[in-house]
């Protein structure tokens, strides 16, 4: 069993699945989203990161670092050579401004399991539990992500499975069992959109979603949409057109609007903010939206998660 | 400014109570003064007092502002604070320095310096308890005082720290004085030997009775006289209403809830005239007090819910009218605002276990969101029996943002009070009251005596006792930091240090509980406390059916960071040395980035349910607790702990150096039980999971602060989410919480441009204050609260919730 990279177990979670939850996003995802905005979870190895608010230039980092790997640029922040970085993190314990961090880090899962259950007492009073979210947690090593699944059913705990769909659909036969909720994403029914903009065609998720539904899962349809891409309503009656056909059972949408926080990261990892010229849809169009998927019988519609 | 209320008459009252300036009020001053210069000497101190305070309720000047419906003030108008020099009596410097400061300013005018310069200061200057005390206090009490490790609530307010119960509304004072004539007719003049003591205090109360019924009538007068002149035809019915409902109570018991509001508030004028107790008086459970009026006033027409909306706004207006008593020096340093910390309770349980919330506890909840007043404080009780539905109101009020109303867990409190002996029913109808104080309502005295110092301890404890901002050795001789070879040696000396000065504080709260009990007892408020009557003794003297003295530790965040800085550091990794870290401590880390890195960044802290921090939490604390608790007073109870701050956390802070943990010179410790600022990481479940570590039952109340981000509480989601968060921190035992809703943009624009955010209030310690009305310290702090929403983008504008994996 191979143990995954874990980003960062965020507690008091309360927008990805219902109650406190806690969820653990895991590092890695074979979609490369444009609008990603935990753009850390992408690369499914560890990765330094850097905050340019934190760091002050010292350079103590550059002479600590065994490989050398690490530099001051002209703007007097320290940069990463990505390629030298061995990601041994001497230089997070000895940065004085805690600017460093190494983003990813293997758990054991009794010691994972551990620390999650430290909020049990909120899962309990709010039918709250756990979400296993990324990145891709499907596309993580399955006999590790299962095994906790199953762990965590065991004790009674709510399992929430977030998702892109984007997985053979055998891990998703074998986590059925120990899973809640599926918090299930379509990014663009369009698939010339979801080519362009995920790197990958739709079509295998489409059809893992209408095997869950037949396996009798229950499941939340979760979309991003961004302003004149993926938010039409001809788009969102294609989505429903397609539940519908299939006979899936959604107990909730949530429309998700677009935002820019993910930029940020983008120059935490050092990598170039991008500019796709990206927008939420306005207010009133999401309000239009979530009318019309009411009005065909998706009465549990929300804006955000 | 923003206008609120119900209607215009509310508004109108609440601009006025909001708009005026607080000023000095020497009437009272004057007018005892008058009555001592007359009686002093011809009678008992307890009948002493009481005559005072009728001669006082004969003379001063009355009056009923326009569109009152409730009539009554302390003083001649809203924000009138009279002082009382038998306490404390000001020197001139101090009435200029009240008038001058910046902040909880009170005016004061020419005539009243004169008064108190020809009059006041010549009769009290050596006859006022603070005097009496300063006297009698030993140098070793008077250098701890000075030097920061403790304060002294007693020095310029008398103890009160009591809250009402349903007696207030069930008797009339002719009732009570029927009860005080049998309890002086059942005197045993054979055989107890303190027979003649009680007459005299049974007979001061009767006085007390008198002079509040006499003040009634008064107002019942003027209203009638306001009556016989008023044009409007709506108001003069609304006088001669008033009229009869003073000539009613507080003689007798009251018949509509008009009357029942109208009687508290009688009693509370009573309170808070005959000294100024701390923590002012408060009606208790108004919502199940008020309730059996309200529906049988509904039932027989005699009222809507807008109309008992109205009187209860009304109230609140009153209450919002009398700032705290003026306060200088160290006393106003602990407790620097105008709120005297009035605090309603509602909701909880009734006597009998049954869910308390009825419709006036909804009512109420209605009231203090529209009124949105500093006073009173408001909190709601949170037990497994309340509906989700009055919680809800509640969160949906608090996550507005001003700190109001504050959530108590009654399970708690309940098991609080039975612990520290209480009965079950007198449990029940207990509460929390000023900050977060549990105490058996209408039943007990339990009297804060001041807050302690842990850090400052912990500070002289690393230079064998020596006060580096003082100058002088403080503590005992027990080691420089350097002669330590275990942290269980310097943990070992630490709890000596503390013992030596939990021994100077309570010898002294000792004497001070005999002064009051000698010279200033309170015969007006013995009669509202239950035993007082029977027992023919007085309030500050044991006459209570409980007495509970409460010293008040400060600083549980810093001190465990401390602790485990030093314990991680110095000890279990040896990072570097004691020698090392008071080095760097004497030079406020300058230049010490490596120590200061590792003591901030990489060592276990409190509030995040990190047990390495938290066990020495528990160590710390219960050390404290068992050094404090069981300890006698002189009333036949004993000392107790609890863990708040007030404002007094910023005071510890100016009188220490740097500490272990990375606390820079001179920043507050840390407040309440929360997690030193910054230091917590891991979101409000982590701070939850740590705070509730401590055995919060065995105290008298904690107080938790947590500041969100709006957007964490945006929408049905987060409300139900947080109305989820408060019963699972209530569920593992937790005391109380309050929060802080406001982002750090708003607060920083206030802070800048303080006159555009007159209105802006913010959570301080167990009550919420103006945020203008703080000092820069203290807005920082608040400023620095941790905020509590969980991604590293807190402040983006966000204006729906953000979930999912990434996208």
């Amino acid at each position: 069993m191979k143990q995954p990279l874990i980003t960062n177990i965020q507690r008091y979670s309360i927008h990805d699945g219902d109650g406190i939850r806690t969820t653990v996003f895991f590092k890695g995802c074979n979609m490369a989203c444009r609008w990603c905005h935990n753009p850390e979870t992408q690369d499914f190895s560890a990765e330094p990161m850097r905050n340019p608010d934190r760091c002050s230039g010292c350079g103590r980092c550059a002479g600590l670092c065994p490989e050398h790997a690490i530099s001051i640029n002209d703007d007097g922040i320290s940069v990463t050579d990505r390629d030298k970085c061995v990601r041994c993190g001497a230089c997070v314990d000895e940065c004085y401004n805690e600017a460093r961090t190494i983003s990813g880090r293997a758990y054991g899962i009794p010691e994972l399991i551990k620390t999650l259950e430290k909020d049990k007492m909120y899962w309990e009073e709010s039918g709250g539990g756990v979400t296993l979210s990324g990145g891709e947690v499907m596309a993580q090593d399955m006999d590790y992500v299962v095994e906790l699944a199953k762990r965590l059913h065991g004790k009674g705990y709510s399992v929430y499975i977030d998702t892109c769909g984007f997985a053979p659909y055998e891990n998703y036969e074998k986590i059925l069992p120990y899973a809640d909720v599926f918090l299930y994403d379509i990014k663009a029914i369009n698939d010339d959109v979801h080519r362009a903009n995920t790197r990958v065609s739709n079509k295998l998720i489409l059809d893992n979603l209408a095997k869950l539904g037949r396996a009798g899962a229950k499941i939340y349809i979760r979309m991003p949409l961004i302003a004149g891409l993926n938010d039409s309503e001809e788009d969102m009656l294609k989505v429903m057109a397609f539940l519908r056909d299939n006979s899936i059972p959604v107990l909730q949408v949530n429309l998700l609007p677009y935002h820019e926080l993910g930029q940020d990261k983008l120059e935490k990892l050092g990598k170039e903010r991008h500019d796709y010229g990206f927008n939420p849809p306005s207010k009133q169009h999401l309000n239009e939206l979530v009318q019309l998927f009411n009005q065909n019988g998706y009465n549990n519609t929300k804006i955000g998660g | 400014m923003e206008e609120r209320g119900m209607n215009e008459r509310v508004r109108m009252l609440r601009r006025q109570s909001v708009e005026t300036q607080p000023h000095i009020y020497m009437e009272r001053a004057k007018l005892m003064t008058e009555a001592y210069k007359l009686y002093d000497g011809s009678m008992s101190v307890p009948e002493m007092r009481a005559t005072a305070l009728k001669y006082y309720f004969q003379h001063k000047t009355i009056e009923i502002a326009d569109g009152e419906l409730i009539v009554g003030e302390k003083g001649d108008t809203a924000q009138a604070a009279p002082t009382f020099p038998e306490l404390c009596c000001h020197t001139i410097q101090d009435m200029h320095v009240m008038n001058d400061r910046e902040l909880i300013s009170f005016s004061v005018t020419d005539e009243d310096l004169k008064l108190q310069e020809e009059v006041i200061i010549p009769y009290w200057e050596n006859r006022s308890t603070r005097h009496k005390i300063l006297e009698a206090m030993t140098p070793e009490w008077k250098l701890a005082y000075e030097s920061g490790i403790f304060t002294e609530f007693m020095e310029q307010r008398g103890p009160g720290h009591t809250v009402g119960s349903r007696k207030i509304f069930e008797k009339g004072f002719l009732d009570y004085k029927k009860d005080i004539e049998d309890a002086i007719s059942k005197l045993d003049f054979l055989n107890d030997k303190e027979a003649y003591e009680k007459r005299c205090q049974l007979h001061a109360m009767a006085i007390d009775c008198d002079a509040i019924i006499i003040l009634a009538n008064r107002y019942a007068d003027l209203a009638e006289e306001m009556a016989a002149k008023e044009t409007d035809e709506k108001r003069r019915a609304e006088l001669i209403q008033i009229s009869e409902n003073c000539r009613w109570v507080p003689a007798h018991k009251p018949k509509t809830f008009w009357q029942a509001i109208q009687q508290y508030w009688f009693v509370h004028i009573g309170v808070t005239s005959e000294l100024n107790p701390w923590d002012a008086y408060s009606p208790g459970r108004l919502d199940q007090h008020l309730n059996p009026f309200y529906v049988d006033d509904v039932e027989n027409g005699r009222i809507d819910r807008d109309g008992a909306l109205e009187l209860l706004e009304c109230l609140w207006v009153k209450f919002n009218n009398q700032p705290a008593p003026p306060k200088v020096g160290i006393t106003l340093k602990e407790s620097s605002t105008y709120t005297d910390f009035a605090n309603i309770n509602t909701g909880g349980i009734t006597e009998d276990g049954k869910d308390g919330v009825n419709e006036v506890s909804y009512m109420i909840l209605d009231c203090m969101d529209e009124m949105k007043l500093l006073q009173p404080s408001s909190n709601v009780q949170i037990s497994r029996k309340t509906p989700r539905k009055f919680l809800k109101r509640a969160c949906e009020i608090s996550r507005k943002g001003w700190g109001q109303p504050a959530f108590y867990n009654t399970e708690a409190i309940v098991s609080e009070l039975m612990n520290a002996g209480k009965s079950l029913d007198d449990a029940r109808m207990g509460g929390t009251s000023g900050c977060v104080e549990t105490g058996a309502f209408g039943n007990e005295a339990y009297i804060l005596q001041g807050y302690f110092n842990l850090p400052k301890i912990l500070e002289l404890t690393l230079y064998d006792g020596y006060d580096h901002v003082g100058g002088h050795q403080l503590g005992l001789h027990t080691g420089f930091a350097k002669d330590f070879n275990s942290y269980e040696e310097f943990f070992e000396a630490y709890k000596k240090q503390i013992k030596y000065f939990v021994d100077i504080k309570v010898a002294g709260s000792n004497v001070i509980e005999q002064i009051f009990a000698q010279y200033m007892p309170a015969p007006f408020l013995s009669i509202l406390t239950n035993d007082c009557i029977k027992k023919g003794k007085d309030y500050n003297a044991g006459g209570a059916r409980y007495n509970t003295n409460y010293i008040q530790g400060v600083g549980i965040g810093t001190i465990t960071d401390s602790l485990a800085a030093i314990k991680y550091n110095c000890f279990d990794h040896h990072n570097f040395t004691m020698e090392e870290l008071v080095e760097a401590m004497d030079h406020n880390f300058e230049g010490y980035d490596r120590i200061y890195h590792l003591v901030t960044h990489k060592t276990p802290k409190y509030g995040n349910d990190d047990d390495y921090a938290d066990d020495i939490m528990k160590e710390i604390f219960a050390y404290y607790r068992d050094c404090v608790t069981g300890r006698p007073n002189t009333k036949g109870g004993c000392y107790r702990i609890n863990m708040l701050p007030t404002t007094c956390h910023v005071y510890f802070g100016e009188v220490m150096n740097a500490s272990p943990n990375g606390r820079l010179a001179h920043k507050p410790v840390s407040e309440g039980i929360s997690p030193e600022k910054g230091a917590d990481i891991y979101g409000p479940t982590g701070v939850i999971n740590s705070c509730a570590k401590m055995d919060q039952l065995s105290t008298g109340g904690t107080l938790l602060n947590q500041k969100f981000t709006p957007s964490v509480l945006a929408g049905d989601t987060g409300l139900d989410q947080f109305a989820n968060l408060i019963r699972a921190y209530f569920n593992m035992d937790g005391h109380h919480i309050q929060f802080n809703v406001i982002d750090r943009k708003t607060l920083l624009a206030a802070q800048a441009n303080p006159e555009e955010y007159k209105d802006l209030i913010v959570r301080v310690a167990g009550y919420s204050d103006h945020f203008r009305n703080l000092s820069k310290e203290l807005q920082d702090e608040i400023i620095n609260r941790t905020e509590q929403s969980f991604d590293d983008y807190s402040d983006a504008d966000s204006e729906y919730p953000k979930g999912g994996c990434g996208c």
